[in-house]
């Protein structure tokens, strides 16, 4: 089986050990079997255990491996080694603007806070029905390109509006999943979700940078939401 | 070394925050019990979020339904070895636990007047049998996704408390054997802690990486699988694992069977629609363990597909593009990027790859614990539940239905949750005293850890068990093979208990948590190979060469000598049987029969 080899500078940083972050340089045989980043940084902690970085499905749907990839957010299950630049090592940074815990893995405390800062779960105070609600394909059609977030934090994190305020500004990924509620028809909480939002940062902040939307590992489009709920905010106003 | 271990005190403590761990959160939430949830992932990083095709209920959304019909497919996909008490009560409950799911906000798809969207899958019939019918409740190709979202948006709701990026490592059992909690390491410090609690439930999934090849996320290490067999509670059923027909070749992600439930079609490197001949009325939707040992079939038979004749094809290509981006958009995206396959235009290689355990920790269908005692084979371990893959109620049997997973974990995880209640509201007591030198097994064990020189690899080693796995105790099992699999894997162990690290870091030590969750995974394999040895006929997904199809034994199966459930103790490494549960709760056993499709 033909091989190759692959260089990489992994940022390393253990609290218990280090004074400050530094660069690792490290490299590793690659052949045919290996598709994805993912599979090549297990092979890279096999050589030295002591690289640390979340992992779990390896298929784009849980959301753990979120890093800075060649100075781009991705996921590393999702990341085609073929991608890469030949002759130039691959540079792995922890996801941006987060406190980094060690190595590759950040708090995502700030991001989650956020995230449930918008009071994600349906709220609709009617007694549950004995059978579903009913909700027409078309309006459940409204909640595609919302629901699916894996909540990786790629997005947020590649946002300046989040790295200058991530107190204040929910952030795209805690946008999105507002919006996702409030276009979905079985929830009450429409206005109320809104006055949550209207403030100078947790909604105003977004400058449609886009950044969001470039990263996006599922495709999703966090700035068209942010429009959205901006938009009703306007009609709201009239 | 000495180490302090912090001692929190919580009514409830669950382990694990997938589908079981958080249905059985919100009940203990909603209850107003202090709660613990410990989790080594994010909630929503939990792998019922892989979880494609649907939930099982009989809602009779598209075509009239029943749950007795469900019960008939699930003990017949169980090949009779399931209980029945338990799987009339998961088919009984399946439509409640659904529409709570919706009420809670679940994305389900619609039919035109609403309802939720309910498509065919593999071994789910009208009629006891007759044709298939749309049961899976689907959310496009993601359900698990939505399902794992809704739920931990729920808890959010109810103010669950959770320790996330904390594993939990052995159970706390005096001498009485009721269990009082649990140890566990925050990863972040590496501080260890201990949860006592008057109730415990183990939420913490399958243990499917065993294998070399699975589907199986890397954090589905057994580990509530591996505290309760070092705590001396026996594995019930391990012999039984489903490999599941479509994994992608080489990569091993899992393509949902809504895809064959929508019309997906395997084909040989004739283009033959091979399923045909081995189930001439399901075809591509019979049970899971048939459609997996026909492909093998057709792969051995020289009939595969590729340079190397070691793959089938699955292929969507006839199906209208709409149907595809409208019901399967996640599989497409899979097919591209693990397969680099656009499945619109070309079929997707595939083999069978591992995919569930059917067995697990012993329980009833209240989710409690249950070990042989004095009396029975059956009696409650006080204080300790299971719920979800980790557990065995026992409704899978031999082989599970597709669905009835994320049937299992919701109607199990409630059920868990609710008897957990019951209990503790039915005689509030202080909690009992922890014994003496509770957590001294543990801490040698992180010290052993932490100490060992020239050790083994715990990367090599994990590999070195998986292999043995997979050629051992694979979709088809040979006699010959299996005794040689249960010595190799006694050396495994071997080398386990040798593993070292070179990182020693207290903060979020990655190789140390994996060299413990080989410690867990290790049980599981020895369980494995061993109970599979023993078990000398052919039944489900446990399929071996000395036990063929005869007119005495139709496929192979024994129910003379093997109606019978096994338990195995890590203690002795030995094997005990226990019966069938034949007796449902209100109808009429459904009788033993020959397996077709």
């Amino acid at each position: 089986m033909t091989t190759r080899t692959l260089q990489f500078k992994i940022y390393r940083y253990d609290p218990d050990q280090d004074q400050k972050p530094y660069m690792q340089d490290i490299e590793i045989e690659v052949d045919a079997t290996d598709r994805k980043l993912l599979d090549v940084m297990v092979k890279l902690k096999a050589k030295d255990d002591s690289i640390a970085f979340r992992r779990s499905c390896r298929e784009g749907v849980c959301g753990s491996d979120a890093l800075n990839i060649n100075g781009r957010n991705g996921l590393a299950c999702l990341t085609d080694i073929n991608s890469f630049p030949e002759g130039k090592p691959i540079m792995l940074r922890p996801l941006p603007g987060l406190p980094v815990i060690r190595d590759l893995i950040v708090d995502m405390t700030q991001f989650f806070k956020q995230y449930h800062s918008i009071k994600p779960y349906l709220i609709n105070n009617d007694p549950p029905p004995e059978r579903e609600r009913l909700q027409s394909p078309e309006d459940r059609e409204e909640l595609n390109g919302l629901y699916e977030c894996i909540l990786c934090a790629c997005c947020s994190t590649s946002c300046p509006s989040f790295w200058w305020n991530p107190d204040k500004f929910v952030g795209p990924a805690g946008l999105l999943a507002a919006y996702r509620f409030i276009a979905d028809t079985r929830d009450q909480a429409t206005n109320e979700r809104l006055d949550n939002l209207e403030d100078p940062y947790r909604l105003f902040r977004c400058h449609t940078i886009m950044n969001c939307v470039d990263v996006c590992p599922k495709g999703l489009n966090p700035t068209k939401a942010i429009g959205k709920i901006k938009d009703m905010m306007v009609k709201r106003a009239i | 070394m000495s180490v302090n271990v912090t001692v929190r005190k919580f009514d409830a403590v669950i382990v694990g925050a997938g589908g079981a761990g958080l249905r059985a959160a919100i009940q203990l939430s909603e209850a107003g019990l202090k709660t613990a949830v410990l989790t080594k992932v994010f909630p929503t990083r939990s792998h019922t979020v892989a979880a494609q095709g649907g939930v099982a209920a009989s809602l009779g959304n598209s075509e009239e339904d029943h749950w007795h019909w469900h019960m008939y497919d699930t003990v017949k996909g169980s090949d009779w070895l399931g209980d029945q008490d338990a799987i009339e009560f998961m088919c009984r409950k399946a439509n409640e636990c659904v529409i709570e799911l919706e009420h809670y906000g679940m994305p389900f798809d619609r039919t035109d007047n609403g309802r939720i969207y309910q498509r065919p899958f593999g071994g789910h019939m009208s009629n006891f049998g007759e044709k298939p019918v749309r049961r899976s409740c689907a959310a496009a190709d993601r359900t698990g996704h939505a399902m794992l979202h809704a739920m931990y948006q729920r808890n959010i709701k109810v103010n669950t408390q959770f320790f996330i990026e904390w594993m939990a490592l052995d159970l706390i059992r005096d001498a009485e054997g009721e269990v009082l909690g649990v140890i566990a390491m925050e990863m972040e410090t590496g501080e260890i802690h201990a949860f006592h609690s008057k109730a415990t439930i183990l939420a913490t999934g399958g243990s499917g990486r065993i294998y070399y090849s699975s589907t199986n996320a890397f954090i589905n290490t057994g580990d509530g699988v591996g505290m309760a067999a070092r705590a001396g509670i026996p594995l019930e059923d391990m012999e039984f694992w489903q490999f599941h027909p479509t994994g992608v070749a080489g990569a091993g992600v899992l393509i949902t069977e809504g895809v064959r439930g929508e019309g997906g079609i395997l084909r040989n490197a004739q283009g033959e629609r091979f399923m045909e001949r081995y189930a001439p009325n399901a075809k591509d939707l019979a049970s899971r363990d048939v459609v997996s040992r026909a492909m093998v079939t057709e792969i051995n038979e020289g009939r595969g597909c590729g340079p190397n004749k070691d793959y089938v094809l699955l292929d969507i290509t006839h199906l209208p593009p709409e149907t595809i981006m409208k019901r399967l958009p996640g599989i497409h995206e899979i097919a591209v990027q693990f397969a680099g396959v656009d499945a619109l235009k070309d079929p997707i290689p595939v083999v069978p790859t591992c995919h569930y355990q059917m067995g697990g920790i012993p329980t009833n269908f209240k989710g409690q614990v249950v070990v042989p005692g004095r009396r029975t084979m059956n009696e409650e371990v006080p204080g300790l539940y299971a719920a979800g893959e980790c557990a065995c109620a026992s409704v899978h049997g031999a082989n599970r239905l597709g669905t009835n997973s994320l049937l299992d974990l919701l109607v199990f995880g409630k059920s868990a949750g609710e008897t957990a209640v019951d209990e503790l509201k039915k005689s509030p007591k202080p909690h009992k005293e922890l014994p003496a030198g509770a957590f001294d097994k543990t801490l040698a064990r992180l010290d052993r850890l932490n100490t060992q020189k020239n050790g083994t690899s715990v990367h090599e080693t994990r590999l070195t068990m998986q292999r043995t796995m997979q050629k051992h105790a694979g979709v088809f099992r040979f006699n010959d093979l299996m005794k040689e699999g249960v010595q190799k894997i006694l050396e495994v162990q071997k080398d386990v208990q040798q593993t070292e690290i070179k990182d020693k870091s207290k903060v979020f030590n990655t190789a140390r948590i994996e060299a413990l969750e080989l410690d867990n995974l290790i049980e599981v394999a020895v369980a494995t190979m061993v109970s599979a040895e023993a078990r000398k006929e052919s039944r489900g997904a446990h399929v071996r060469d000395d036990a063929p199809d005869t007119p005495e034994h139709p496929n192979g199966r024994d129910d003379t000598n093997w109606l019978k459930h096994s338990l195995w103790f890590k203690e002795g490494n030995r094997l005990e049987y226990k019966s069938v549960t034949l007796r449902p709760l209100t109808v009429d056993t459904i009788a033993l029969k020959t397996r077709a499709y």
